[in-house]
């Protein structure tokens, strides 16, 4: 069914790798973030930055995807951050209190 | 804020939409669709309208998940109906064949507990005013979600509430 995959853009910003999927995060789209940010952390980057500036949606299989990454990247001393979080999906990250465990930044390109 | 739960089933009449779905994933993003637009024509918008679709997206998920444990050629059937009192909102049912489980036992995690998984069915009784499992006379599960439309941006959210945990209970 078209749709089931999504866009995974990708760049480079200083020492950081940005991934920056396009579309809704759900239960179909969850594997393949998960994979993306798996073989990304492969390459050993000093920070790896989540751009959610593209998703509107996320439920929780997207959150869990988010926080098996930080665990993942915590463990090889790597840096996961989000970034230009979509306001809709911001209330997620609030009810879920992820704005208390993920270093947030609003501009990419600075960090800030 | 005083209980904003619906008049009896019977008083509701029928379902304004009825569908079914098979337990695929793939098939979320439309029913999130079309979950939107109905909920957009009742009043929603906003925040409350994808809490609603979260809410929604996250049964759908857990059943798919965990009572169908992935088998794609299930079905899951999903009523809408409006609500018109206390205000604006509503009721969403889901039904599926699935073991039935007592709802005592669904897990809500501890939010402090930093771990992927398990935030479902916290999330589901976070955004919704009324979010109860029952089992069905015919075998399986009904999940019935009630939610009302609030003043969007005034903070009056099911989340931060003090109703929140008391509308999580069965009204009759």
């Amino acid at each position: 069914m078209p749709g089931d995959r999504m866009t995974i853009d990708e760049r480079t910003v200083g020492e950081s790798i940005v991934v920056a999927p396009v579309g809704d995060v759900d239960l179909s789209r969850s594997p393949q973030l998960q994979a993306k940010l798996a073989e990304v952390l492969a390459r050993r980057p000093a920070r790896i930055v989540v751009d959610l500036s593209k998703v509107p949606y996320m439920d929780s299989s997207g959150v869990a995807t988010l926080v098996q990454g930080l665990q993942h990247c915590q463990k090889a001393g790597c840096e996961l951050v989000i970034g230009a979080l979509h306001p809709k999906v911001r209330s997620i990250f609030e009810i879920a209190k992820l704005t208390e465990i993920f270093r947030i930044v609003d501009d990419i390109e600075s960090g800030d | 804020m005083p209980e904003p739960v619906a008049s009896s089933i019977e008083a509701l009449g029928p379902p304004e939409i009825r569908l079914c779905i098979l337990s695929q994933p793939r098939l979320l993003g439309a029913v999130r669709s079309l979950l939107e637009s109905f909920a957009e024509r009742i009043g929603f918008c906003g925040r409350g309208c994808s809490e609603l679709m979260l809410a929604v997206d996250e049964a759908l998920t857990n059943i798919i998940r965990h009572g169908y444990d992935h088998a794609p050629d299930c079905r899951i059937w999903m009523s809408l109906r409006a609500l018109k009192t206390p205000r604006p909102g509503i009721r969403v049912e889901i039904e599926d064949h699935q073991r039935t489980f007592d709802p005592e036992d669904l897990p809500d995690r501890d939010l402090d507990e930093v771990r992927p998984g398990g935030l479902g069915v916290h999330l589901m009784r976070s955004v919704t005013h009324l979010c109860r499992h029952e089992p069905r006379e015919e075998g399986g599960m009904r999940l019935v979600i009630e939610k009302f439309c609030e003043d969007e941006g005034e903070g009056d959210h099911p989340a931060t509430s003090d109703a929140s945990t008391a509308s999580r209970e069965d009204p009759t």
